[in-house]
């Protein structure tokens, strides 16, 4: 008796493995037809630029206080722990060095694209989620307006757009205050702190490579919101267990694409 | 009306991103100091170059001239083969000393010049004949030793 129930138990579990691998597969593939579906269809949405424009309003410039604030944090504490180790070795003045390359390289893109993907991604598939459980997006499929370039599209693009600029805006801030702490609190001489850093900090290598990182991370971002935003079931449940997919989701992705990025970028670098 | 509000600050994000691409490439790295355009390329042999990594400076008077752009083994006079790209602004004379030395104790190593007095100046692909290798710090301390045993044994 008993062990029938356990092995009952045990069928039924690789049932469910099953089950889930085949279903995540699906909507992989859906999700990447509906990217291409996107793409193709975002020909209306540039000759329409105005729809794009006021979506980089919500995507970008209401992200901005928190990519501003967490960039001045960031290179503050980048200063300070940087500070704590390199004076035992007698090299503060490579402060700068150090805030810079982490921040343009790894921090710069990342992070922003973390808190990118919690507050504008998580908003994009609330809308798109919500849109759809009122059947707005149905109500426009009547009116012969394809949802896909009039709601998708412009936020797709707007994401794209808005995650290079909010990445640098965050690197800047970060070596801002990594000055602010190092130079102005603590009293590290102020050329050596600019001079190391522009000696260090290649435009090629570095923040060219930063950018086009950021750049992956907008797309992917955006990419997963918009899906998970029109692919979410009709309900209150399913609009919010969208959204927090999308932030769990883009969140590994951007660091796992950020390892790929990272050994293809900087391999054979220094 | 909406709209004029929202356009006036999407330009201002935009104007904010594009300004703080320019703080990056122009304050933070080096754009301005090293423009790759108007450069020349320019070969050295080394029989050791240390730790000198692709991208390592090029300093004449502790002035950056140039970058280290590739590395390379030479299977017919096994040593290291070092192509430079020189800053297009800076000439040198054929007979310049080329060495690699340390920033610091334990910094990242450079290429050194040492300018020579010839009056033909060195061109895009020619090569530095004159050349000082990396100063490895096991060889010395070997060299070291070894002198200080045969002092011992000549004493005896």
């Amino acid at each position: 008796m008993l062990k029938r129930i356990v092995s009952g138990r045990i069928v039924s579990g690789i049932q469910s493995i099953g089950h889930r691998v085949i279903e995540s597969t699906w909507r992989l593939g859906y999700a990447s037809r509906f990217f291409i579906l996107v793409l193709l269809k975002s020909g209306t949405s540039l000759r329409r630029f105005n729809l794009v424009v006021r979506e980089l309003y919500f995507t970008g410039v209401l992200s901005l206080i928190i990519i501003v604030v967490s960039g001045l944090f960031v290179g503050m504490v980048l200063g300070l722990q940087g500070y704590e180790t390199l004076q035992k070795y007698g090299s503060e003045s490579a402060v700068g060095t150090l805030v810079a390359l982490s921040l343009v390289r790894e921090l710069g893109p990342v992070v922003a694209a973390l808190l990118f993907a919690s507050r504008a991604g998580s908003a994009i598939t609330a809308e798109i989620g919500l849109m759809k459980a009122t059947e707005q997006l149905a109500a426009m499929g009547m009116m012969a307006v394809d949802p896909v370039a009039r709601v998708v599209a412009p936020r797709f693009w707007a994401g794209v757009i808005s995650m290079p600029f909010l990445a640098a805006i965050f690197s800047v801030m970060g070596v801002f205050g990594g000055y602010l702490v190092t130079v102005i609190f603590i009293g590290v001489d102020e050329g050596s702190y600019w001079s190391q850093m522009q000696s260090a900090v290649d435009f090629r290598f570095d923040i060219l490579n930063g950018f086009i990182k950021s750049c992956f991370f907008g797309v992917a971002v955006t990419a997963i919101a918009v899906f998970e935003g029109y692919d979410a079931p009709p309900t209150a449940e399913g609009v919010s267990g969208a959204t927090t997919r999308t932030v769990v989701t883009s969140s590994l992705v951007i660091l796992g694409l950020d390892f790929i990025l990272t050994a293809f970028m900087f391999r054979g670098v220094s | 009306m909406q709209r004029t509000t929202i356009d006036l600050w999407v330009g201002f994000f935009v104007i904010m991103g594009i300004a703080a691409l320019m703080i990056l490439s122009l304050k933070v790295g080096n754009l301005n100091v090293y423009n790759p355009s108007h450069s020349y390329i320019i070969t050295g042999n080394f029989e050791n170059i240390g730790g000198l990594k692709v991208r390592a400076p090029v300093k004449s008077a502790g002035v950056v001239v140039g970058r280290v752009t590739d590395i390379q083994f030479s299977t017919q006079t096994y040593d290291a083969m070092v192509t430079m790209s020189m800053d297009g602004r800076f000439l040198f004379p054929k007979d310049t000393f080329a060495s690699i030395l340390t920033s610091g104790l334990l910094g990242e190593q450079y290429i050194g010049l040492a300018a020579g007095g010839d009056e033909t100046m060195l061109k895009d692909g020619d090569k530095i004949m004159k050349t000082n290798s990396a100063m490895v710090l096991e060889e010395l301390i070997g060299r070291f030793l070894f002198d200080k045993a045969a002092e011992k044994d000549s004493l005896d």
